[in-house]
């Protein structure tokens, strides 16, 4: 019967189903809380930043410690929930995301672990990290407006809530309410008015989209500078990437001009990716030392460098690109409101045909 | 005595197409499952705001892309089997190319050229001096933008589908349409089509499906269907976000029963096997001037369009702004895609024989709507697929561990959810619709006295699919395979969600890279993408001329 196509080809299915199972097992990480003294020591962390200049981070900590990182990069919802789904199974260590509402729903949801580390305690101001040490900020990033430097004064638009003046009918570019930075920038809009004002707002914001939200943050930019719209809200990095990247990116971020909102007032909108350690973790020892090293001055400069964000320690030196918008006043709103607000926001951005 | 052989024969069927629907069909139960929960007011506040919406373009978009890719399809396969006009040899393979180009990457190529920032409007804006407002220009982020897009990417499914069903037809019917005075044109229409129906319904809801669950193409042309709300719903920081993107799934589940529905319909009563097996070479009408050039331009536009134009321009940006990480992609990742489609495939037309066969052997109503269970995953979105995995596969690893912390003190930790089974799990539930349909369309044009046939001479039905209807069959399992190959390559949300760590595949590279809005850098593993694509769409096209019965090999 060893001519038998189905046999043969039941036979090598299962092969190759044995040889997919066997060889991943090999490259996962101990999950086992008591380790051995001679294995290597490891720390595991599931993180929402995609960013190359993390990959340098986390080998300058292994070069310096000794402890291997081994990461999972996805979608912070996902990655959330297969904490969630893995409970006290769960190999990681530490969960990074790179929106402070996303951290609060963590919290509330009882992933995090309290951490107490003076380090990281005398490093991040108070409203960027969470009171009892669940999550602290890693990087801040600040939502901002650009307006084109050739079609707008620095002086026409002051604060987001310029944006919904008439005067701006068709000319405001933006990127969809699906994104989480508008959620949070609309979350923080709920805590600085009521809601009937802030929907008001809302509505008048969305009489004045130049076309349909679609696209990215450099979209917006690279609209900006095409001429579609004539101010746009976008995150600090992206355009500071912009003006260090392509010979075509570089073009269009120099015709743009950045207005720091609400400077005055309750500050600019400034968003946290940031970490936290995940309750039952095998490593926490690791992930705390992990942590420590993120707000370091090494890490934090290739952060800043890499990634061009805003160091979360202050004192730390930003890039020249950044450095050359200025400085600024932050909303000091703390990151948990953000997530507190969050389904307030979408419903009102929801009602106003905000897609 | 035979007829309790037979009895026990069908209940072993059943109890094996019970045993593989159920395993596949897990993942979407428990995601349905949520729909009862509590939603916080997220759902009445989704159902009077952008659901109508949802239902609107999800319906505008399948109708869009399923006409455009009927007509696509089956225009440019009857055009490359009987007729003769320049060029057509070459289109026979090159028709099937736009299957290696994910649909997500066509729509970033597309917006990125067409939108009003890209090189073609400011090209003209700069020649003839326009601003904005100035012009008329189609927005290609836009519902029909999205139905070109797509359409130029899937209509592969149809053309393949419809192309086998053509070559495999038996010359006598076309012979008859002749003798009884029928031109080419009323041959196809009269002839051809309907005998090729089956096999173009099932490329056609393989194109209907991946509408649906498109998630990527969809987004960059900013339209607002089920999938994308779904995934707006499920990245809520919101603890109720789970069950609402679970019922918005189950809505989507409607659409899916409703297309299997008219599917069913569509094929009907009718039978489908050819009673001659004369075959010789096809006729061929020899077309001139004018109507040569026209099949010609048919023929190129969607290689050009659906193919040649994104190659180009992911080659391009490579080249000048490509990825640091170039030697890694092309060999370390790419092989990690190569490695896991090669496997997936391999399982889904495994599976796919054994649930098509069982159905085969023992028709009924029990063993039809397995099959059909078996392939409702295609139209899910890759990411609720995801969820259901984790939930079912974590669930799995609990009680593993549980037995085995009691019987042996210490627990292995996630067998399953950090290995790439739950991948390869995803990959089933979410492809096995693919080979399913392939090999389904291709059983039913075998004539049921083969299978009398080989019972008589004294076969079992294992002998018989070993020895007649898998020898028969070898072309289409070997398409099914391929198909699913490039599906598996090309998926990006649960291979994303359900990978071990530090696991990466050439989609995963991308999607990181074109997530953080670097999509000069993201190139080069789009392109190392589409060049693994390549290899099995090769395959299959050369496999294509080869398949025709009789023919010399």
């Amino acid at each position: 019967m060893s001519h038998h196509p189905l046999l043969r080809a039941s036979i090598l299915a299962v092969l190759l189903l044995a040889v997919a199972c066997a060889q991943p097992e090999d490259s996962t990480p101990p999950t086992e809380t008591e380790e051995p003294a001679q294995t290597e020591q490891v720390v595991n962390v599931y993180t929402a930043r995609h960013y190359d200049s993390d990959d340098a981070v986390y080998e300058l900590f292994n070069k310096e410690t000794g402890i291997r990182v081994n990461i999972i990069e996805g979608d912070s919802a996902a990655l959330l929930e297969r904490l969630r789904r893995e409970g006290d199974q769960s190999p990681a260590d530490l969960f990074v995301a790179v929106d402070a509402g996303r951290l609060a729903q963590a919290e509330s949801e009882g992933i995090f672990a309290a951490t107490s580390s003076p380090v990281l305690e005398e490093r991040i101001p108070a409203h960027l990290r969470h009171p009892e040490g669940l999550w602290f900020g890693l990087t801040k990033r600040a939502r901002v407006i650009v307006y084109a430097k050739d079609r707008v004064q620095g002086d026409e638009i002051t604060t987001y809530e310029d944006l919904a003046d008439p005067k701006w009918k068709g000319r405001v570019l933006i990127r969809s309410s699906s994104n989480i930075y508008n959620q949070s920038l609309m979350a923080s809009i709920l805590d600085a008015a009521d809601e009937e004002t802030a929907e008001a707002w809302c509505e008048g914001l969305v009489a004045n989209f130049a076309r349909k939200p679609q696209g990215g943050d450099r979209d917006q930019i690279r609209a900006l500078a095409a001429g579609e719209g004539d101010v746009a809200v976008v995150n600090t990095y992206y355009l500071a990437q912009m003006a260090a990247g392509s010979p075509e990116d570089q073009a269009a971020a120099a015709q743009v001009a950045v207005a720091f909102p609400n400077q005055g007032g309750r500050g600019t909108h400034v968003n946290i990716s940031g970490a936290g350690v995940v309750e039952g973790g095998p490593n926490q020892g690791n992930a705390v030392r992990l942590l420590e090293f993120l707000t370091g001055p090494a890490a934090q400069e290739i952060y800043a460098g890499g990634n061009k964000e805003y160091p979360v320690v202050s004192g730390y030196a930003v890039v020249p690109e950044l450095e050359a918008y200025g400085e600024f006043e932050e909303d000091p709103v703390n990151a948990s409101v953000l997530g507190t607000n969050n389904q307030q926001a979408l419903m009102v951005m929801d009602r106003c045909g905000w897609r | 005595m035979v007829g309790d052989d037979r009895r026990r024969d069908g209940l072993v069927t059943l109890v094996g197409l019970a045993l593989i629907t159920g395993l596949v069909a897990t993942p979407l139960a428990v995601v349905v499952a949520n729909v009862g929960a509590e939603s916080g007011g997220l759902w009445a506040h989704l159902a009077s705001t952008v659901l109508s919406d949802y239902v609107r373009n999800t319906l505008l978009l399948a109708a869009g892309v399923g006409s455009l890719s009927l007509v696509l399809g089956v225009a440019t396969a009857w055009l490359v089997t009987v007729c003769r006009f320049p060029g057509r040899r070459l289109f026979r393979w090159a028709l099937l190319l736009p299957l290696a180009i994910p649909t997500y990457l066509g729509a970033y190529a597309y917006t990125d050229l067409l939108q009003f920032s890209g090189p073609v409007q400011t090209w003209l804006r700069a020649t003839f001096e326009w601003t904005r407002g100035d012009y008329v220009f189609p927005e290609v982020r836009s519902l029909a933008g999205a139905v070109v897009i797509l359409a130029l990417g899937l209509y592969p499914y149809v053309y393949l589908a419809a192309r086998t069903a053509f070559v495999e037809q038996s010359v006598c019917v076309l012979e008859v349409a002749r003798t009884l005075g029928h031109g080419p044109w009323r041959a196809f229409r009269r002839v051809a089509l309907p005998m090729a129906r089956p096999s173009i319904i099932a490329g056609l809801s393989l194109v209907l499906m991946e509408t649906l669950a498109e998630f990527g193409a969809v987004e960059y042309c900013a339209v607002d269907t089920f999938a994308t709300g779904i995934y707006r719903t499920f990245k809520l920081p919101n603890g109720h976000a789970l069950t609402v993107a679970a019922q918005l799934s189950a809505c989507l589940l409607l659409f899916v029963v409703l297309l299997i529905g008219l599917e069913a319909f569509a094929r009907r009563a009718a039978r489908f096997h050819h009673t001659s097996a004369r075959y010789r070479n096809l006729p061929s009408w020899e077309l001139r001037g004018p109507r040569a050039a026209l099949a010609t331009v048919a023929c190129a536009a969607p290689v050009l369009f659906g193919f040649a134009v994104p190659a180009a321009i992911f080659a391009r940006r490579a080249w000048l702004e490509g990825d640091a990480r170039a030697r890694e992609m092309f060999f370390e990742i790419g092989t990690n895609s190569f490695v896991l489609g090669a496997i997936a495939s391999t399982l889904a037309v495994t599976l796919a024989v054994l649930v098509t066969f069982g159905r085969r052997l023992h028709t009924n109503p029990a063993t039809r709507l397995m099959t059909r269970i078996a392939s409702i995953g295609y139209a899910i979105p890759g990411g609720v697929i995801a969820i259901g995995i984790l939930i079912a596969v974590t669930w799995a690893d609990h009680r593993i561990n549980a037995v085995a912390g009691f019987l042996f003190g210490t627990t292995p930790g996630l067998v399953l959810s950090g290995t790439v089974v739950a991948i390869l799990y995803g990959y089933q539930t979410r492809f096995l619709a693919v080979s399913i349909h392939l090999v389904q369309a291709s059983l039913l044009r075998v004539r049921p006295s083969v299978d009398d046939a080989a019972r008589t001479l004294g076969a079992s039905p294992i002998r018989m699919l070993g020895r007649v209807h898998l020898p028969l069959l070898r072309g289409t399992l070997l398409a099914a395979g391929m198909l699913v190959f490039v599906d598996v390559v090309k998926e990006l949300p649960a291979t994303l969600i359900l990978r071990p760590f530090g696991f990466e595949t050439l989609s995963v590279r991308v999607y990181q890279l074109a997530s953080d809005e670097r999509l000069g850098e993201a190139s080069t593993g789009a392109l190392a993408l589409i060049l693994v694509g390549l290899v099995p769409v090769a395959i299959l096209s050369r496999m294509l001329d080869r398949t025709r019965p009789g023919a010399p090999t």
